[in-house]
């Protein structure tokens, strides 16, 4: 009698290692290790840090491996360690200008100076199954052409990989426009201003746009992407052009208190997207360009061009447009974009609500009798 | 879990979490804001009220466990588990033996004591969000004392069923103050807020927010002088232990229409039954 909600310590015990049994899978497949979820399910890896909010690989990974590839289970995974892990401090602003670039484009000018480099995209590529991949090939190099030397042992499994690389420092175009006076300038904060980090101080509106920024790029990239969707489509429009995206390796330099000067202490792959928007100019302010930003962890120029996209939406308060859409309400946007947050509030819905639900059901109870629709329960 | 401090949170963190309760106790009923962490347990399963728990909880606390009024619900198990591998504290179903209590939806039966903390679950802490969706708003109808719009809603319940069709997250005044949302407890459980000898905190994870209620303050479930405030009643006893007044959940026994009608308070049904263990309570 009545165990439907009730559980206890021994179904959860046996619930628990269910779920490590299906995790492995049959014991008869060679388990995944993690330097291959690293590398062949890198962009998996990019996501889940992004959205976890944590440079790591090796966790991510694990974190993967451990959520049995569900990826918003492994960002949650990743972001309840780093919860427990302690802020030394804040690095200085990464200096984008000189990134090593992979993959740099511009959709608003035909050459831009340092070229356009595809780098390694799904773009162009036709959406074929390819069969090939199905059973493992030749380990040697997958991106060799028919014909070319075989790479140095080792050259190959590099993140990096072997392309050639831009010089740098490689200017920004969105540069080249602000030269000119037709893009809003962007003055940094005051470099005294505390980094907003909303892991540690709760959200507070109006939110500083680091903190926007913060909340989008660790925000689900399904929920961002729609938005940034919804704003090409009228809602929220704001007329974007791609200025640049690029995707590299940027070096993280801080400054410890007790040294004084900065020190590199690692090197990162980022992706940036600095979305040109048009702006028609008010009573005091000529017509001029407008920015929108996207920086995220990795290779994830969806996710960046999205937040860009978003981050434009929601500047439109700053900017004097009237707010018509849910793309540019702050409070819609940035309270509801963590998966975690969502996933879990969505999922709670699984909890025993029979003590509420049985209020309710006296309550239509009685107000069903005093209608004279049913005997009094 | 050695690799974890006492009770998971490391020390800054557990000292800025009763920072915001020592606001919360000062300010009876006010939402405080605070840095609410990314917690090993997902956000709506208990987060804000783990974390409230684990910044008060000390080696000398006996902790009780409670979800829907039982302390063998799954998600009661799981956090009563969590805090006994963190901590190591002993735990207790009985209600009249714990010093701290965590609670989804229930103020247990028994009656609370003076130095007992009941620390409940909230998964919507603002009380106006229904009627107002911004954050922003609702603080400022909070700071205006602007709360007009709950006493419409109510008064539009009764022009239309004839009485407040609210059944539980039923709003109430503190202190004469601030409006509060008494976590998802049924109205059943309103009248034991008021002038409780223990002290009641709330701790909402997600939405980043701690409140409370001091021991010994007035907490009124808003009504009208010709529609007072009601709770539930059955007209029948448990059919475990023949107690009344008390909440009773319904269990469904057959699928024809077959209804069983017990304590939701699984501490004081069983101490009431034979070979139950008597409360100091007499209950």
């Amino acid at each position: 009698m009545y165990v439907a909600a009730k559980g206890g310590e021994r179904a959860i015990e046996s619930a628990h290692r269910l779920l490590a049994e299906t995790r492995r899978g049959d014991p008869a497949v060679p388990e995944l290790s993690l330097a291959q979820i690293d590398q062949q399910l890198a962009l998996a890896v990019d996501r889940v840090m992004v959205e976890g909010s944590l440079h790591d690989r090796e966790l991510a990974a694990l974190a993967i491996k451990q959520a049995q590839g569900d990826l918003i289970e492994a960002v949650f995974l990743l972001r309840a360690y780093r919860t427990t892990l302690p802020r030394l401090g804040a690095s200085l602003p990464l200096d984008t200008m000189r990134m090593s670039v992979r993959r740099r484009i511009s959709a608003t000018f035909k050459d831009v100076p340092g070229g356009q480099i595809l780098g390694p995209t799904f773009d162009y590529t036709h959406r074929l199954l390819d069969f090939d991949l199905a059973d493992p090939g030749d380990p040697a190099d997958p991106g060799r052409r028919a014909g070319e030397p075989a790479p140095e042992p080792g050259r190959s499994a590099s993140p990096a990989g072997a392309a050639p690389r831009a010089p740098d420092p490689l200017p920004r175009v969105v540069d080249l426009l602000d030269r000119e006076g037709l893009i809003e300038p962007e003055a940094p904060p005051p470099e005294e201003a505390p980094v907003g980090d909303l892991t540690r101080e709760p959200l507070q509106f109006p939110a500083p746009r680091d903190v926007r920024l913060q909340n989008l790029a660790r925000g689900d990239e399904g929920f961002v992407l729609a938005l940034g969707y919804a704003t090409q489509r009228g809602y929220g429009r704001n007329h974007p052009f791609a200025g640049e995206i690029r995707q590299g390796e940027v070096t993280v330099e801080l400054v410890p208190e007790e040294l004084g000067l900065a020190i590199e202490i690692a090197t990162i792959s980022v992706t940036e997207c600095q979305m040109v928007n048009q702006f028609r100019g008010s009573a005091v302010a000529p017509p001029q360009f407008t920015r929108g930003y996207g920086l995220v962890f990795g290779n994830a120029e969806r996710k960046a061009m999205a937040m860009a996209l978003v981050d434009r939406a929601l500047r439109c308060r700053e900017l004097g447009e009237a707010p018509t859409s849910p793309t540019q309400d702050e409070e819609f946007v940035l309270y509801h974009s963590d998966s975690v947050e969502a996933s879990g509030f969505v999922q709670h819905l699984k909890l025993p609500h029979y003590v509420d639900f049985q209020s309710e059901l006296v309550l239509v109870r009685d107000l069903r009798a005093a209608a004279g629709a049913l005997p009094g329960a | 879990m050695s690799a974890y401090n006492f009770a998971f949170l490391d020390e800054h963190t557990k000292r800025m979490i009763r920072r915001a309760i020592l606001k919360a106790v000062a300010v009876p009923g006010y939402q405080v804001p605070f840095g609410s962490r990314e917690m090993p347990l997902s956000y709506g399963w208990g987060t804000g009220g783990v974390q409230v728990t684990a910044s008060v909880i000390g080696p000398d606390d006996v902790l009780k466990v409670i979800d829907q009024g039982a302390d063998d619900t799954t998600n009661a198990v799981s956090i009563r588990k969590f805090f006994e591998r963190t901590t190591g504290v002993p735990t207790t179903t009985r209600t009249d033996q714990a010093t701290l209590i965590q609670s989804r939806h229930r103020i247990p039966e028994t009656p609370l004591r003076a130095g007992q903390i009941l620390v409940l679950q909230v998964p919507i802490p603002e009380p106006l969000r229904w009627l107002e969706p911004r954050e922003a708003e609702t603080r400022k109808m909070h700071a205006l004392e602007e709360y007009g719009v709950m006493h419409v809603r109510l008064y539009e319940d009764i022009t239309r069923h004839g009485r407040v069709a609210q059944t539980y997250e039923y709003p109430v005044l503190v202190n004469g103050r601030y409006m509060m949302r008494p976590s998802p407890i049924p109205k059943f459980d309103n009248p034991k807020l008021d002038m409780s000898p223990a002290l009641l905190l709330f701790g909402a994870g997600r939405e980043k927010r701690i409140y409370a209620v001091p021991p010994h303050t007035r907490v009124k479930s808003l009504d009208f002088e010709d529609h007072p405030f009601e709770v539930e009643h059955w007209d029948r006893p448990c059919a475990l232990c023949g107690v009344r007044g008390v909440f009773l959940d319904e269990i469904i026994v057959d699928d024809k229409g077959g209804r069983m009608f017990a304590c939701s308070d699984t501490d004081h049904c069983a101490r009431r039954r034979p070979g139950g263990a008597p409360g100091p309570d007499g209950a």
